[in-house]
């Protein structure tokens, strides 16, 4: 069993880049040529990471095109190409709205992460020196409320609730009220987990964000948690959820495992929703920056 | 995105008529068609390729000259290969003589674990059986609430002992069950990585404390190529016994499941299917084996029903469904559509599980329908909840059928109605995207 790759995410651009090509090649475990077994192996590399047959067999057929007109003369200069390639399918320029004065409506497939993140999120911010408030929408999984209650005490932050089986609009109700009366700088509503095939509760979701939007006093936005493990079916969340709500940013959580999470980039190239922070562990500080470039480099370093 | 295999293969064998047997060329066009769907379903591809070269090897030189169009015969190949790879017959809980017996559920996080626990208690107690869930996650905030919660919800005890060592938990929840006369255990553990030893041992040492007799691993039905890693780490640590596949609600093929089941060896046994603590099942090698290839989908059917649809009715149906007013009128227009695109025989062979029942259902049934709700009143047809035993009857006697045939008739309107309403989703411009009754949607 490989070694946790994302340990080598926090090192990742601190590397020169004759050293991450070196590194790469190494990690190919064979030598400069470019032949069959070579692009065989890469194109198993990219599909067992989660990038999806069809995209990975267009960007494989891409590069031998390049590598036939000597355009990338070898393994090294191909992967290194191929890093730049993956990262460039992140949008650039990314505005990091978590660290304005906004109400994030957190949302997600059952268990990828959404509380374990609105419990990271909050600490984070409350040690950026910014005020920060909870709302516990998800007043339908046993003892939901009780998980946040915990991930709220941890960060020391006020949390607003209701009882099990509530209406989970109302508590984003009760939270954008309370939230324009402290000035809170960050509120984070914590939703149910349920899966975009749902259209019942597809709907009740617009509901809950209809209303932080209609009463946040600041601009409100749609965060998608998703898990990393998630294999092609990841694509079809993001549809679904940006399709009902408009997400405006992805944390992509458990890269902490050996997943590495490349239906990320098949959702980059097809929603262009950008990558906010992912989560590396269950711990409340397991909770990083996305890094276009690191995150590809990370995905091919077991190439 | 997806496609189904049967009309890929279908594609690729087009031209492929009159020719003695499949050669190899003709076989590996199926064969890249194959790979591509296994892919697209998240079948690992290690396992991907063990699999298509063993379905290559079969098909190579099969006769042509049998009954069956190529595309079917390789469809035919790759389905009994994959029910056969999926376990054949379907895996049933045994427990052992032993009281208390103990049932371990072990698996990564948020994979459904607890909800798994509860769902299990649940099955074992319509079985006869006195369960006792004990609760083991001390890590996850809340989890030994929730664990109650579910407990309190069925009725069924909560162990949830005391301190932080799971290992002790574990076996003072053992000995709780022996003093309280609980026959069978269920051990809910904490969500851990594979990569992760310290959790790892744990989960060895909660198995050397226990002794359980059967332990499942759960496994989220979204999960993509890291599968295989994840349940050969826990196969090689905790030498599970079998498998349950979680969230088989939504719409994720599933290909996770033949990975896992044919890295490690060990059986499937149960699909959970929703967050209701009576959603789960017996799982099914061959429904599940049709879910990865994209077969006997519904979807499909009904998008070419829709193509061949009169344009100008489609739309009225349409308008007269955003309202939610889907009457027995519409609903038997639709049927005589179906039957104007070249009857139900074809389309029924794309229906899961139905493909033995296609000779049953003729053109005498789609008649049968119409005198039906041609007996009925105008109010009847308009709202069909108003048609009581008494009018069940008379309408029976009008059509000259039974009153089983009137109930059957509304049962599978109500299904038609609610498939027309799901079909309706708000904010996607885009037809043939929507959800299926649960009875369609989930072959199990
Ligand atoms: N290893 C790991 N586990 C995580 C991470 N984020 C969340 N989890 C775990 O995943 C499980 C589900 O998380 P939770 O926040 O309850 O998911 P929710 O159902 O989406 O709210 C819990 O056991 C968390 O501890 C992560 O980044 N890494
Ligand atoms: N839709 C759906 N949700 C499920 C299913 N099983 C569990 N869940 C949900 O997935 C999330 C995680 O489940 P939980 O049992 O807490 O996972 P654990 O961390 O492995 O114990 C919760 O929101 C559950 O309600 C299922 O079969 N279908
Ligand atoms: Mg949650
Ligand atoms: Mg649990």
């Amino acid at each position: 069993m490989s070694q946790p790759w994302y340990r080598r995410l926090s090192d990742g651009l601190s590397k020169s880049r004759d050293r991450l090509e070196g590194q790469l090649n190494v990690l190919l475990r064979r030598g400069p040529d470019l032949d069959a077994a070579f692009w065989s192996d890469l194109e198993d590399a990219l599909i067992g990471a989660d990038m999806g047959v069809v995209a990975v067999t267009e960007i494989v057929e891409r590069l031998r095109d390049s590598a036939a007109r000597k355009a990338l003369p070898d393994a090294q200069s191909v992967l290194a190409h191929l890093a730049e390639e993956l990262a460039s399918e992140f949008p650039p320029d990314v505005i990091d709205f978590l660290t304005e004065n906004v109400t994030v409506l957190v949302v997600g497939v059952n268990g990828a992460g959404k509380t374990t993140t609105v419990g990271k999120l909050a600490k984070q911010t409350v040690d950026e020196g910014r005020s920060v408030l909870l709302g516990s929408a998800d007043t339908y999984r046993a003892a939901a409320v009780e998980q946040l209650d915990v991930w709220a005490e941890r960060a020391k932050v006020p949390v607003v609730k209701r009882e099990r089986g509530a209406d989970p609009a109302s508590v984003a109700f009760d939270a954008m009220k309370l939230a324009a009366e402290t000035g809170a700088e960050l509120t984070l509503v914590d939703t149910a987990g349920r899966l975009h095939t749902s259209k019942d509760l597809m709907l009740e979701l617009q509901k809950i964000a209809r209303v932080a939007e209609r009463e946040s006093a600041v601009p409100a936005k749609i965060l998608l948690v998703m898990d990393a493990t998630t294999g092609q079916n990841g694509l079809a969340q993001a549809r679904e959820f940006d399709a009902a709500l408009s997400v405006d940013g992805i944390v992509l959580t458990k890269l902490d495992g050996t997943a590495k999470g490349g239906i990320a980039v098949a959702i980059a190239r097809e929603l262009g929703i950008p990558i906010l922070r992912i989560g590396v562990g269950e711990s409340i500080d397991d909770l990083r920056p996305f890094v276009a470039e690191e995150f590809a480099r990370a995905l091919l370093s077991e190439v | 995105m997806f496609q189904n295999l049967s009309d890929r293969l279908q594609a690729v064998f087009k031209n492929l008529t009159g020719k003695g047997a499949l050669s190899e060329a003709d076989v590996d066009a199926a064969m890249r068609e194959i790979r591509m769907a296994l892919l697209e379903a998240d079948v690992n591809f290690r396992v991907v390729k063990e699999f298509v070269a063993q379905v290559r090897e079969r098909a190579i030189g099969q006769d042509l000259s049998k009954s069956l169009t190529p595309g079917q015969m390789v469809v035919r190949i790759v389905l009994e290969e994959m029910v056969s790879l999926l376990g054949g017959t379907e895996a049933r809980l045994v427990l052992s003589n032993r009281i208390p017996n103990v049932v371990m559920l072990v698996g990564l996080q948020g994979s459904g674990k607890t909800t798994a626990t509860a769902k299990l208690a649940s099955y074992l107690r319509k079985q006869g059986k006195r369960p006792l869930m004990v609760a083991c996650d001390v890590y996850r905030p809340a989890a030994i609430d929730q664990l109650e919660a579910l407990g309190r919800e069925l009725d069924i005890p909560v162990y949830r002992g005391e301190g932080s060592d799971p290992v002790a938990i574990a076996k003072a929840g053992v000995k709780y069950a022996i003093a309280e006369m609980r026959d069978v255990v269920i051990v809910d553990t904490a969500g851990r990585l594979h990569v992760d030893e310290e959790m790892m041992d744990e989960a060895a040492r909660i198995k050397a404390a226990v002794k359980p007799d059967q332990i499942l691993m759960v496994v989220d039905a979204m999960t993509g190529q890291d599968a295989v890693n994840a349940a050969s780490a826990f196969a090689e640590r905790v030498q599970f016994d079998a498998v349950i596949v979680s969230k088989l609600d939504g719409d994720a093929r599933g290909g996770a499941a033949l990975s896992v089941k044919s890295v490690t060896g060990k059986p499937i046994m149960f699909a959970s299917m929703g967050e209701k603590l009576d959603a789960l099942a017996a799982f099914h090698p061959d429904r599940m084996a049709k879910r990865i290839l994209g077969m006997g989908d519904v979807v499909s059917l009904i998008e070419r029903a829709q193509e061949a649809a009169d344009e100008t009715l489609a739309a009225d149906t349409e308008e007269r469904l955003r309202k939610g007013e889907f009457t027995l009128d519409d609903f038997r227009t639709q049927l005589k559509q179906i039957k104007k695109m070249g009857g139900l025989g074809s389309l029924v062979q794309m229906m899961p599980g139905m493909k033995g029942t296609a000779p049953d259902v003729d053109e005498s049934q789609l008649d049968r329908v119409d005198a039906i709700i041609s007996s009925m009143t105008i109010a009847e047809r308009a709202k069909p909840q108003i048609i009581s035993g008494p009018r069940r009857a008379r309408i029976a006697s009008g059509a000259g059928v039974t009153v089983f045939d009137v109930n059957q008739l509304l049962k599978q309107f109500a299904q038609a109605r609610k498939l027309m309403k799901q079909m309706q989703k708000p904010g996607s411009k885009k037809r043939g995207r929507f959800q299926l009754p649960p009875g369609m949607q989930n072959p199990f």
